[in-house]
């Protein structure tokens, strides 16, 4: 598999708004992984937080928007809670969330949700889901 | 004392049972605690995207109001709305120019300028009520029901904004519980998230997380789980008969609101509790432990 890092990626547009959606520097990150070994939902992730920031910062956006790991965010706060550099690294999975459904769409389709769920779950489920899954 | 009191959607819907037994033991402890007029639902998540002015119009509304209506604090009970109300107003005091926006936006008779501090019942009863005036109140109590409290994420992170424990190793509930007469069980996980929205779109996902927290505490010895977040609640309730199917061993645990227990504590009438609404009923394991309907068993 061929990948392509250049300065121009790394600079990229992309990476900028970003950067700017979840006001953080990508590159406070020197991966010593405690986000990841924290994280409660890593196991139905296919990508490791780490190894989602250390993407955007190879300015490899497309790969990391591609990832599930966006999706299984329950945005918990432990990573940011543990990180050594302070980096609010639930916003950037929000920024990575809402970058990808302006490009592809939204992630759930409320109408074909389950009706049956729909009268079971508490409505804050709905209104977070919805809130994080669609724009 | 007497608190204005935010409920959000699901206290007054799916978790009225936690709403009831949240009012009565605070009334209880001789905490009045007054329903914010016209509060609006908080959005049951924190808005973190930077630009994502608009939803924080939803949270902020709700402390424009507390200030309108003479209050200087806003009790909540729901983990969710307190964490997303406390982190809105610590947003908004950390960024004036959002909430010159935000107050353009609400055009409200007075702008909010940060004044109402938004706490959580467990703070309240716990340094406002005290542990000794909650032990002395605490008859029947719970006869030494093993519960083991659950926190999960939103009443701990992030600590500098949400302040209320040790995010790594809290604390306040367990007190409160072991001042209710219960026997309070450690073990680990009790921070960790349960799954939160991802059962919506993904229930497998969250199975791994709420089982590694249930199986904990029952291995710990726990006879009931306590928490204070209806999507808690319900994940690691509802979960269970999924669990079951997929991790032989799995024992049911019932999960229940420390307000419940602070009713039955108490000798209330948990009538209106709604613990027929459990997945995972908790009646046969309080009837164990002498706790039911505030009549302990000789």
């Amino acid at each position: 598999m061929r990948v392509t890092i250049s300065v121009e990626q790394v600079r990229s547009e992309w990476v900028r708004r970003i950067e700017e959606v979840s006001g953080q520097d990508v590159m406070a990150c020197y991966h010593c992984g405690k986000c990841s070994a924290g994280c409660p939902a890593a196991e139905a992730m296919d990508l490791l937080p780490n190894q989602i920031i250390r993407l955007v910062q190879l300015g490899q956006v497309e790969r990391a928007l591609e990832s599930q790991t966006i999706w299984y965010c329950a945005a918990c706060q432990t990573c940011y809670a543990r990180c050594p550099k302070g980096v609010d690294l639930p916003r950037l999975m929000e920024a990575l969330r809402e970058l990808a459904m302006q490009k592809r769409g939204d992630h759930l389709e409320i109408a074909r949700l389950d009706v049956q769920a729909l009268a079971e779950f508490p409505q804050q489920a709905f209104i977070a889901g919805f809130r994080k899954y669609t724009t | 004392m007497r608190y204005f009191y935010f409920p959000g959607c699901t206290l007054e819907t799916k978790a009225v049972g936690f709403n009831r037994s949240a009012k009565e033991a605070a009334g209880a402890l001789g905490v009045e605690l007054v329903t914010l007029p016209e509060w609006n639902c908080c959005g049951a998540t924190f808005p973190l995207s930077t630009d994502n002015v608009l939803d924080l119009a939803g949270p902020a509304r709700n402390l424009v109001s507390t200030a309108e209506a003479g209050g200087d604090t806003l009790a909540v009970a729901c983990a969710t709305c307190f964490n997303v109300l406390r982190r809105t107003n610590h947003f908004l005091r950390k960024h004036p120019d959002t909430l010159e926006k935000l107050n353009a936006f609400l055009e409200r008779p007075q702008p909010y300028a940060g004044q109402v501090e938004v706490r959580h019942l467990l703070d309240i009863f716990v340094h406002d009520v005290g542990l000794e005036a909650i032990r002395r109140r605490a008859v029947p109590g719970l006869g030494g029901l093993r519960v083991a409290a659950y926190y999960g994420c939103m009443l701990l992170r992030p600590a500098d904004e949400i302040a209320l424990d040790d995010p790594e190793r809290p604390g306040i509930m367990d007190e409160l519980l072991a001042a209710l007469g219960a026997e309070v069980v450690d073990y680990p996980h009790r921070g960790e998230c349960c799954g939160a929205y991802l059962t919506v779109k993904s229930p497998e996902a969250s199975m791994p997380m709420s089982y590694r927290i249930l199986s904990a505490a029952g291995r710990a010895g726990a006879q009931v789980l306590a928490t204070a977040c209806p999507l808690c609640q319900f994940n690691l309730d509802w979960l269970q008969a999924r669990l079951r199917q997929q991790y032989a061993s799995y024992q049911p645990l019932p999960v229940m609101y420390f307000t419940q227990l602070m009713g039955l504590a108490f000798g209330l009438d948990p009538a209106g509790y709604g613990f027929e609404q459990h997945y995972v009923d908790p009646r046969p394991a309080l009837a164990q432990a002498g706790v039911l309907g505030g009549i302990r068993s000789p």
